[in-house]
């Protein structure tokens, strides 16, 4: 170990002084990574912004536990299950309150186009709202009127001028299943995979909306802990009193559920993923081609160490001194012109894009392989430094 | 006036080229030897063997048959780990001056020392700082290859080669590249180092201008060695 110290300490630093002499070679190496650390990171960024926005009504439930039928995909796949089990539930010990709510897309009259289109009608208790937003919680009485409506400011589509006239207090009316609703409010959620609008009211306006809907068939559970009790402990001793056609979940679960549903299982994981890919594919070929047209321009000085006696590996080591210099070179700015983009794209497109402290050393990481990966293939270039055939 | 032991010993070495049908043999058993403290020049037509012979002494090359000892050491059949520890006894001069054009002439000569791995970093550049003032390029140490003449490239690289003291240098046509007059003062250079260092040289030349530095002269001709001829020494 003391002499691999020495060995490094007395070397001279040949791959770096390389580099250095050719700044043009450097700098072109260097953009060249941080192209394709941005490309990687704009991927992550944006996959990661598309999920976290997906899961804005999961994290304002007003639960501790969520209960769902076990065959649940996602929000807009909730299936049903028995609401049986929500009393069921309240025999547990450490239960403060149970709540349903109901979730049905359907398609309504668009009130500012008459056009059909797809909405999210959610059915919660009038007297304990499940979702903490303030503009919520103070709407209460209104949706406590029959077909009365609280409509989503951000949602995606043509409401703009709905929104206008409910926010100068005129009544806006759409048409649902041939019954006319009146929205009574407006809030800020935002639009999800699942959903391009979503609408809250009642539950008892959602049963009058929903007239097959049973009210004993509910889609989602809302358990509350009493303050004190070991959410761990209740936990599982509801997963062990309730039988197997519903599963519990936390609101943490349920969000990376959510997250990991739609990373997975469908396309925008693979887009992204596949993007993130050819930035990561990008990088290997700059930087091989940088580094084997370097190796190659010193093929005769490499064979001359040869001549005075150097080992092989001491040329590896040389290619990939220079590899792992340009993955920290690059990489930096790299990060920094991709903070500045997820600053603009945040602007741009209101998603939440932030850069992690995980992703960051992930894509280090990553451009640390990558660059090993081009080192490994230019490597094969050292073949040629023969000092008996080049002299 | 010579060491009983040979420091290059070669006894009937063959040597071919290719393989199969293309087999082709260029070195007919050459027997040489060469004594401590002797400068041996090799002559001949292009394509004789000459630079054959001389990476196969210098273990650049690996010999086929017959007998090549360098030091008392077999290279005949040697592994690559031997071959590599041969090439670190000796300094070799290529006619091309082979300097690295991202290390400045001080750089470039302690390369020839680090690739032993027992001195320090100052002790490395005391000595490479020392060698290059022998060779009289005191005020270039920190130039750059690109900056320098083809004389003076020749002369740190023969600063490289011999900064590490090797008990044989070898040379291969040193001073093709150069003006007869930085020729001159290459091959003077090259004897005065090796008088004080006391080591052998075998070099190949073609050049007629600098043979008075030999000891002894060896001519080759279509592989095989033609004429062993001793000189009076000049020194």
């Amino acid at each position: 170990m003391k002499k691999l110290f020495t060995a490094l300490t007395h070397r001279t630093p040949l791959g770096w002084l390389q580099l250095k002499h050719d700044l043009t070679r450097l700098l072109t190496a260097m953009s060249g990574i941080a192209f394709a650390d941005i490309l990687i990171f704009m991927q992550f960024g944006f996959l990661n912004a598309l999920l976290s926005s997906n899961t804005l009504l999961h994290e304002n439930l007003q639960a501790d536990i969520v209960i769902m039928n076990t065959q649940a995909l996602n929000w807009g796949e909730l299936s049903t299950f028995p609401r049986r089990r929500l009393y069921q539930a309240l025999d547990i010990p450490g239960i403060e309150s149970a709540d349903v709510l109901y979730v049905n897309s359907v398609q309504w009259k668009n009130p500012q186009t008459q056009q059909k289109t797809s909405v999210m009608v959610i059915g919660m208790n009038p007297d304990r709202s499940a979702f903490a937003l303030p503009e919520i919680t103070q709407k209460l009485n209104e949706i406590k009127l029959p077909d009365t409506v609280l409509f989503d400011r951000a949602a995606r589509g043509e409401y703009e001028e709905a929104i206008a006239k409910t926010e100068l207090g005129e009544t806006v009316t759409a048409e649902i299943e041939r019954r006319t609703v009146s929205i009574g409010g407006l809030f800020s959620m935002g639009a999800s995979f699942a959903a391009d609008a979503v609408i809250i009211t009642s539950d008892q306006n959602f049963l009058r909306l929903m007239p097959k809907r049973q009210p004993g068939t509910v889609s989602l559970g809302l358990l509350k802990i009493e303050p004190g009790s070991d959410p761990v402990q209740v936990r599982a001793m509801l997963d062990a009193h309730l039988p197997d056609d519903v599963k519990t979940l936390t609101i943490e679960e349920f969000i990376n559920n959510e997250k990991t549903y739609w990373a997975t299982n469908r396309p925008i994981g693979v887009v992204f993923g596949f993007g993130a890919a050819i930035g990561f594919v990008v990088g290997v070929v700059i930087v091989y081609q940088i580094l084997s047209t370097d190796v190659n321009a010193h093929i005769a000085e490499y064979a001359t160490f040869k001549a005075m006696g150097y080992r092989n590996s001491y040329l590896l080591g040389v290619v990939f001194e220079e590899a792992i210099i340009l993955a920290a070179l690059g990489f930096f700015p790299g990060l920094g012109i991709s903070i500045g983009l997820y600053a603009l794209a945040q602007k741009a497109t209101a998603l939440p894009m932030l850069m992690t402290t995980t992703r960051a050393i992930g894509v280090l990481i990553l451009t640390i392989v990558m660059c090993g990966i081009s080192g490994a293939i230019a490597t094969r270039r050292l073949q040629a430094a023969d000092p008996a055939d080049i002299f | 006036m010579m060491n009983k032991t040979p420091v290059i010993a070669v006894e009937n070495l063959d040597h071919y080229f290719g393989q199969g049908q293309l087999r082709k043999q260029v070195l007919f058993g050459i027997n040489l030897e060469i004594y401590a403290g002797e400068i041996v020049i090799m002559m001949g037509p292009s394509g004789s063997g000459k630079t054959t012979l001389l990476t196969l002494v210098s273990g650049l090359r690996s010999a086929q048959s017959g007998s090549l000892k360098m030091l008392g050491s077999e290279l005949c059949g040697a592994s690559q780990e031997q071959l590599v520890q041969a090439r670190r006894h000796n300094g070799y001069i290529f006619q091309a001056h082979n300097l690295h054009q991202s290390l400045s002439a001080l750089q470039n000569v302690q390369m020839g020392l680090e690739v032993h791995g027992t001195l320090t970093r100052s002790q490395m550049r005391q000595k490479a700082t020392s060698i290059l003032e022998e060779v009289g390029l005191g005020e270039y140490i920190e130039k750059y290859p690109d900056n320098l003449s083809g004389g003076q490239k020749q002369r740190v690289a023969i600063a490289r080669a011999l900064v590490a003291h090797p008990a044989i240098v070898l040379a291969d046509e040193p001073t093709a590249a150069l003006d007869s007059k930085s020729g001159r003062d290459v091959v003077t250079l090259m004897q005065k180092l090796a008088r004080e260092q006391g080591c052998t040289i075998l070099l190949v030349t073609h050049d007629n201008r600098i043979l008075d530095v030999a000891d002894r002269i060896v001519k080759m001709e279509d592989g095989r060695l033609t004429a062993n001829s001793t000189v009076n020494a000049v020194a």
